[in-house]
């Protein structure tokens, strides 16, 4: 597993100063010799670093494999693409789970209170040790998204092109309900025991279970849903009459649920989604979400999708209005499709296609106009 | 098409921000693009044209003019470009207010609906005109909002709205319309160009 050691003081949000710390990551593609051709790419609440191939650890497909990789919207033949697993997580970069030294067990809930902005600060950091001095692209979806947003703000003339899909600038109250939903189900669960858990011997499984299930719900859309599972029962001609999974949503659900444990603390979880809560972009910017974006010159491409209830089109066009308030060059589109939130996850053409031809063409443009 | 372009780059000085709305698959961007110093955006109501104008890289929005328009500050563009598509809104009054809002001066171009050819069908076969500009049956036409080239004057000139240049075009032909000649050229203009300025 590739990780730096972050030796430089980062100042947290919270107050909170941290140093020393690991952040992991994993690189796709090689960087070119005029090392123009790199692309961060920033992963949603239960990503990691490993976007493409195998993860290594999971040994399932990485979390963008539809997107990333040889030939792809985010063409490794082509990019050299960097993704790093966030401060707070638990696929090796500074979080929850790491251990103190000092105790031999696992932070917990002493970790402090990350947010996006800590998240994109730590990052940068890795653009130095690989000495890029600037970006083709930053991209990421959800979370993803607010980091793009973030990061631009934070480095205006950083990348040169930024794609944040299906997110938003400012975290919902739906969003947050959600995500307290989740929290709960972790915190009411008595091996949860104040954060303080041993990851070795019991874990919070069951409340960090049902937190994905509710939240997987929020990925889909309700046509998607019924086209897919409708009332069809799981494996059985009929109703049982008691409490087991008769219905395949509800066994689909149950699945999704503990295969979701067996990769992810629980603590980690209570943080990643604090993070996203708190995210506020207009209001960093004292209610004036155009002022985040006041210097740069990066074209913007944003992306939202039809059925996506979460993240909906209505918040990415706010940030396209921002942007056009203060003549910043952006596209924007939405996607037609049944997928929910979680398109931007899925095998959907419309969606990759338009991303690697944008890519390309913009790729060629900026080198074009250079000579 | 070509020649409409040509008029409309012709119109529109170096080093300038443009936006096209209803930009279509962004043709006319690529145009200003390769021959002009031009900052350009586009404004596009179909996803399907969207997606081809982002695939070459253009910066295009997905919305229509109608409610999209608003976003846009004022005086936010050098021009702003409505191609042949003024007569397929829901109100024309509303969106020229709105493009001499955004934009210092605007290009608007009409299919002239007073053309001879058009005249004369409605004249002798009765029926709603079909032409080469106006190639829809009147139950599917997306063209709620016919004009001809004098309505469009008179509706300057009511608005108080100045008309900086007016072209007229016909087949090939490229030539100026004015207060003089301007019966003439409603007869025999497919396509009205105009520079204006509020």
């Amino acid at each position: 597993m590739k990780n730096i050691i972050i030796e430089k003081t980062l100042k947290l949000d919270c107050g909170k100063e941290i140093s020393n710390f690991p952040l992991a990551y994993e690189t796709y593609g090689n960087l070119n010799e005029k090392k123009d051709n790199a692309i961060l790419i920033f992963h949603a609440l239960t990503g990691d670093q490993y976007a493409s191939g195998i993860n290594p650890i999971t040994k399932k497909e990485g979390w963008w494999n539809y997107a990333v990789g040889p030939g792809k919207s985010f063409d490794t033949d082509k990019f050299f693409v960097i993704c790093a697993n966030v401060i707070g997580g638990c696929m090796g970069s500074y979080g929850p789970g790491t251990i103190d030294p000092l105790t031999n067990k696992p932070i917990g809930t002493n970790f402090p209170v990350i947010t996006i902005n800590d998240m994109v600060n730590a990052q940068y950091n890795l653009l130095d040790y690989l000495k890029i001095e600037k970006l083709f692209a930053v991209a990421g979806g959800s979370m993803g998204g607010m980091q793009v947003l973030q990061f631009v703000s934070n480095f205006p003339n950083k990348a040169k092109v930024a794609l944040p899909i299906a997110c938003t600038a400012s975290h919902s109250a739906q969003n947050i309900a959600f995500n307290e939903l989740g929290r709960q189900a972790i915190m009411s669960d008595s091996n949860w025991r104040d954060g303080l858990y041993d990851q070795k011997s019991t874990n919070p499984d069951k409340g960090l279970a049902v937190a994905r299930m509710a939240a997987h719900i929020t990925y889909l859309s309700k046509q998607g849903l019924q086209e897919k599972f409708g009332r069809n029962l799981q494996e059985r001609s009929d109703l049982k009459f008691g409490f087991d999974a008769d219905f395949q949503i509800e066994s689909y659900l149950r699945y999704q649920g503990s295969v979701f444990v067996d990769r992810f603390d629980a603590n980690s979880y209570l943080y990643i989604t604090r993070a996203m809560d708190y995210f506020d972009l207009t209001k960093q910017y004292g209610g004036n979400l155009s002022k985040a974006f006041k210097n740069t010159k990066t074209k913007f491409f944003i992306i939202s999708f039809t059925s996506d209830w979460l993240y909906p089109t209505s918040e990415n066009k706010d940030i396209v209005i921002a942007l056009n308030a203060i003549g910043a060059d952006v596209g924007f589109v939405e996607i037609k499709t049944d997928k929910g939130h979680d398109s931007f996850l899925l095998d959907v053409p419309d969606f990759l296609s338009t991303i690697k031809n944008y890519l390309n063409t913009t790729y060629s443009n900026i080198n074009e106009r250079r000579i | 098409m070509k020649e409409e372009f040509k008029v409309i780059s012709k119109f529109i000085e170096e080093k300038s921000r443009v936006l096209d709305v209803g930009c279509g698959d962004g043709i006319l961007m690529e145009y200003l693009l390769k021959n002009k110093v031009v900052d350009v955006r586009g404004l596009e109501i179909s996803k399907e044209k969207v997606k081809k104008c982002l695939s070459k890289g253009l910066a295009v929005i997905e919305g229509d003019a109608e409610n999209d328009l608003k976003q846009f500050p004022d005086l936010s563009f050098d021009y702003v470009i409505l191609s042949q598509t003024l007569q397929a809104f829901m109100s024309p009054e509303n969106v020229i207010e709105n493009l001499l809002r955004v934009g210092k001066k605007v290009i608007v171009t009409i299919p002239n609906f007073g053309h001879w050819k058009v005249r004369l069908d409605l004249l002798l076969k009765g029926e709603m005109p079909v032409t080469k500009n106006l190639p829809y049956q009147w139950y599917n036409t997306p063209n709620l909002h016919m004009c001809t080239i004098q309505d469009f004057y008179n509706f300057c000139n009511n608005k108080r709205v100045n008309i900086y240049k007016s072209i007229s075009l016909n087949g090939e032909k490229i030539s100026n319309i004015t207060t003089s000649n301007l019966k003439y050229k409603n007869l025999i203009s497919e396509l009205g160009i105009f520079l204006l300025e509020k």
